[in-house]
């Protein structure tokens, strides 16, 4: 473990919140001031997070740079961060400004405690990524309920309401169980330092078991997984277009980085039994969703449910425990971030102007917009996961580690790459290809500087990470690698003990 | 001289009961108007200042007094600052009120005074007698109290129905004292403890009955399901200042009470009182989480969330450990800010001279009243159990005492009820933030403004320091537990 002497990550988690206290004491009246502030914030948090990437050392599997504080008597404030979560940090830290951006002119009501909202929830999600104890873990990861409760319900649409209360209370509750697995480690280990419990902390096989369950009922929700992944769509159709962003590109991956995190390197025996569990859900997640984000007439909701099954993909990585599948996983899971995250804040775009996102009302974009055709086509290219984008890189690999565990999961959730073609160009060819023949869009202006600042971004990152992986890989190699292992060496000896007499 | 220095110890009850007979005197000789109310009220919460500065210098050895019946101790220290602070704020809260209700009257302040008295008596009684005659005298006042304005029907109802079950449930915790008394032959919790030690009672049935009885009356008074029917009623009906007087000190007080005699007097037979606990804060937890659901009365509702706490409280107390009566006592402090900032939000539901109690007349505060509408949620979101607000640390340390005491399952019915009482939360939430606005609600008081910041902030940023409250619970249970 290296221990730096400067707070940087605290620095990183706290700045948003600096923030969003600078806004709360503006006047009301001060909307653009507070949008301003809003950006400025964000984009510093992001340099600022930049540095972290600099010196971060790709050849250690430790964490670094590492704070403790005393906090809680036992439970400590202990901050940090690995291979694993460093990017998470980075794709949060580089979504914000674009999503301030994105609601520069379609927020207008409240700006100042949407402003807020969205700096607190910053705070919160960079802080589940950088914590290094469970219960400080817990904090951020369930804290960040509250400010986005408020921004699907303040500034939803019309279903808003059942959106937040669905979104609200299904998360609740798995995070609820957690926490229970969370006091039933602190009782068995006392202690609730991750480095530590990762370390040196071998729970018993049937606590094991529980354990495992109790946290999957957490990031299953939040990742979320077929059957529980029913509140995804619904948030994602009412929350407003920068709240669908977030929520697809950051908060679902909470659910991954939460299995990588605890899930296999804690419970490596109840991962080894309840692997099959995960591969079905996921494949079932895979080619259902897909068939259902075909039928849809949302554009929104389509988008969600192909969420889904691409998180389908990024479960079915993590459980395979080889280094493709979750090197794959966790590339999957940066990669979504941006796509998703883009495609979201494309749908945006043609809301913004025509305030509606149904299918059926859009038809020959191209003639009108041609970079946003060009913009929306790369990202839809990079959602199919075709080649030389990023969205192949990573279920490729995930498909690759799959294969090595079980062929038959590997064989059906290939099905899931066929079916994200037929949705993803089906939307791409019923909104900006045929003919431009309603009234409404002959109107159309193409993209303004301020959505080219926002896409162009997503594009560039799209495309280089899809011919160029290594940045990401290389940060992450070690740290997988360093997981694996333990979790090999786990299971080998918990089946030497078995057969010793 | 030696005889009265040794009483020392019990300092702050004669200050306190010398200061609130001196300030009776005091309104009775000043011609009877608001002013002179006004002014004994803030003379209360003087002498309520000097008594828990008395209170915080005391020792922090254990000290018996009167043969045994009166025990100060860190325990109890801890609870009398709470309570003090409890008290102090609602008679904040309720000079506003009783002013526009024109019944301030010296008298209440007064009344609050000898109630917490009663209640610094039950928090140091070591003796099933002084127990008695403090929970007596705290309820004897509470009984006035509820009943202080005499004009309105209501009020007269929850003042004579808080009466006759109080009556009733003294009446069953009496019994089961003579019981307890009858198979013993002593009635002092030490004396109790030595000879009911390594499970001695286990097996004596009277002694389990007198048990039981006592628990009955004493779970009337913190309001636990099956015995909380008096709650809604009482605490819809009671004027608002008084409503919050009731879910704060004296809630304090009657679980100190319990964690008192529960451990003091009767460690040998936990077995037998814990399945008694268990069975309470199941059912208090799911009644006050369901019933709440269907509330139009934010009294009412926070009446039912009260009930809900309750059981959270409980959760900690079956844990029957040094862990546990500490994750209690945090709760306690945390569950009283929580409340008192409630029953504020509650007392500044005014329009005009007219209170408006309907959880409706909320809708869109966030747009009318912003800060009152974020420290309301802060609040809510804080009962709730969500963190990082201070409401999570309180259920989390009493989910953790209770795993540890192996009482898993109890915890998992404390996390499902936990889920459905959220939703009740953030249907007000929801009402303030996502609804369209009513019309605004006239300036509040000082005192209410006061009482709701403080209390938002302490729930906000009990994060940042939680030591202190840690601290001290850890200092105060080690008292109670040896």
């Amino acid at each position: 473990m290296i221990i730096t002497t400067q707070p940087i990550l605290s620095i990183i988690t706290f700045l948003p919140l600096v923030g969003a206290i600078f806004i709360a004491t503006l006047p009301k009246a001060a909307a653009n001031n507070a949008r301003w502030v809003a950006l400025w914030t964000t984009i510093v948090t992001f340099f600022v997070s930049l540095l972290i990437w600099v010196n971060f050392d790709t050849s250690t599997p430790a964490f670094q740079f590492v704070e403790e504080y005393a906090w809680l008597g036992p439970i400590k404030y202990k901050m940090g961060v690995d291979g694993i979560s460093m990017l998470f940090v980075i794709l949060t830290t580089f979504l914000m400004p674009l999503c301030v951006l994105a609601s520069w002119q379609s927020i207008e009501e409240r700006v100042k405690e949407y402003m807020i909202a969205f700096l607190v929830l910053e705070t919160l999600m960079i802080g589940v990524f950088c914590a290094l104890d469970l219960v400080l873990f817990y904090l951020f990861f369930e804290g960040g309920l509250i400010p986005m409760f408020l921004i699907i319900g303040v500034w939803g649409g019309p279903r808003r309401v059942y959106a937040s209360f669905k979104f609200f209370l299904y998360t609740l509750l798995g995070s609820l169980l957690m926490l229970i697995a969370i006091l039933a480690i602190y009782g068995y280990a006392g202690t609730t330092d991750i480095p530590a419990l990762l370390a040196t902390t071998r729970l018993p096989p049937d606590m094991q078991f529980w354990l495992w369950l109790a946290f999957f009922a957490s990031f299953a929700v939040k990742m979320p997984m077929w059957p529980v992944h029913t509140w995804l769509p619904d948030a994602h159709v009412e929350a407003p277009t920068a709240g669908s962003v977030i929520l697809a590109a950051i908060l679902l991956k909470m659910g991954g980085y939460g299995f990588l995190r605890f899930s296999v390197p804690m419970f490596p025996l109840a991962t080894e039994q309840l692997a099959p569990l995960v591969f079905v859900m996921s494949v079932i997640a895979i080619i259902y969703t897909s068939l259902v984000a075909f039928v849809q007439e949302d554009m929104k909701k389509l988008i969600a449910y192909s969420s889904v099954a691409h998180m389908g993909f990024v479960t079915m990585g993590i459980f395979t425990v080889t280094t493709q599948g979750v090197d794959g996983a966790i590339f999957q899971m940066l990669s979504h971030g941006i796509v998703s995250a883009a495609l979201f804040l494309c749908v945006g775009v043609v809301y913004d102007r025509m305030h509606t996102r149904e299918i059926a009302a859009y038809g020959g974009l191209a003639d009108r917009m041609p970079l946003y055709a060009a913009c929306f086509m790369v990202f839809t290219m990079a959602n199919v996961g075709l080649p030389g984008t990023s969205g192949f890189v990573g279920e490729f690999l995930t498909l690759l580690g799959a294969f090595k565990v079980n062929t038959w999961v590997a064989f059906f959730a290939t099905f899931g790459v066929i079916l994200s073609a037929c949705y993803a160009l089906y939307l791409y060819r019923a909104v900006v290809f045929g003919k431009l023949d309603k009234p409404a869009l002959k109107m159309l202006p193409d993209l303004s500087a301020r959505e080219i600042a926002v896409l162009a971004p997503l594009v560039i990152l799209t495309i280089l990470l899809g011919f160029y992986p290594a940045p990401i890989l290389d940060v992450t190699a070690v740290s997988v690698k360093n997981l694996v292992a333990q979790y090999e060496s786990a299971i080998a000896g918990a089946s030497q003990a078995a057969t010793l007499p | 001289m030696d005889t009265l220095a040794s009483y020392a110890p019990a300092l702050p009850e004669i200050v306190l009961a010398a200061g609130a007979m001196l300030l009776l005197m005091l309104g009775v000789f000043r011609e009877d108007t608001a002013r002179t109310g006004r002014s004994i009220g803030w003379l209360s919460i003087g002498l309520m200042a000097i008594v828990a500065l008395l209170v915080g210098w005391g020792g922090a050895d254990r000290v018996e007094l009167f043969d045994g019946a009166y025990v100060s101790d860190a325990f109890s220290r801890f609870s009398k600052i709470l309570i003090l602070a409890a008290a102090a704020a609602s008679l904040l809260l309720s000079f506003g009120y009783f002013e526009r209700a024109k019944i301030m009257k010296f008298e209440i302040p007064v009344i609050v005074l000898l109630s917490t008295i009663g209640m610094f008596m039950m928090v140091s009684a070591n003796d099933l007698i002084s127990l008695y005659l403090g929970l007596e005298l705290m309820s004897l006042a509470l009984y006035v109290l509820a009943a202080v304005r005499r004009d309105s029907l209501r009020s007269s109802e929850s003042g004579l129905k808080y009466f006759v079950l109080g009556a009733l449930s003294s009446g069953m915790l009496l019994y089961g004292a003579s019981l307890i008394y009858g198979f013993t032959g002593t009635t002092s919790f030490t004396a109790l403890a030595a000879a009911l030690k390594d499970g001695a009672g286990a097996q004596n049935v009277g002694l389990i009955v007198g048990l039981v009885f006592l628990l009955v009356g004493l779970a009337f008074k913190i309001s636990a399901v099956p015995f909380h029917m008096w709650t809604p009623d009482v605490y819809e009906g009671a004027p608002t200042p008084v409503t919050a007087f009731f879910a704060g000190a004296p809630k304090v007080a009657a679980v100190a009470l319990l964690l008192r005699v529960l451990h003091d007097a009767f460690p040998g037979m936990l077995f037998q009182w814990q399945q008694i606990i268990v069975f309470l804060s199941v059912a208090s937890m799911l009644l006050g989480s369901f019933a709440a659901i269907g509330q139009t009365s934010i009294k009412r509702l926070l009446a039912f969330s009260s009930i809900a706490n309750v059981g959270f409280i409980l959760i900690g107390l079956a844990a029957g450990t040094e862990y546990g009566v500490s994750s209690v006592l945090i709760y306690l402090a945390i569950y009283v800010v929580m409340t008192l900032g409630s029953f504020a939000v509650v007392l500044a539901m005014r329009r005009k001279d007219e209170m408006d109690e309907t959880i409706q007349s909320l809708a869109g505060l966030s747009q009318t009243n912003l800060p009152m509408a974020v420290a309301f949620a802060a609040l809510l979101f804080s009962m709730a159990g969500i963190p990082p607000l201070a409401g999570f640390f309180a259920k989390f340390y009493v989910f953790d005492a209770a795993i540890k005491a192996g009482l898993t399952p109890l915890v998992v019915v404390g996390a499902l009820s936990s889920v459905v009482g959220a939703f009740y939360y953030l249907r007000v939430v929801k009402i303030m933030f996502f609804d369209e606005p009513a019309d605004k609600f006239s300036p509040a008081d000082a005192g209410v403004r006061w009482v709701l910041g403080l209390s938002a902030a302490l729930v906000i940023f009990y994060v940042v320091y939680p030591a202190p409250l840690i601290d001290a619970a850890n200092a105060a249970a080690r008292a109670l537990v040896p």
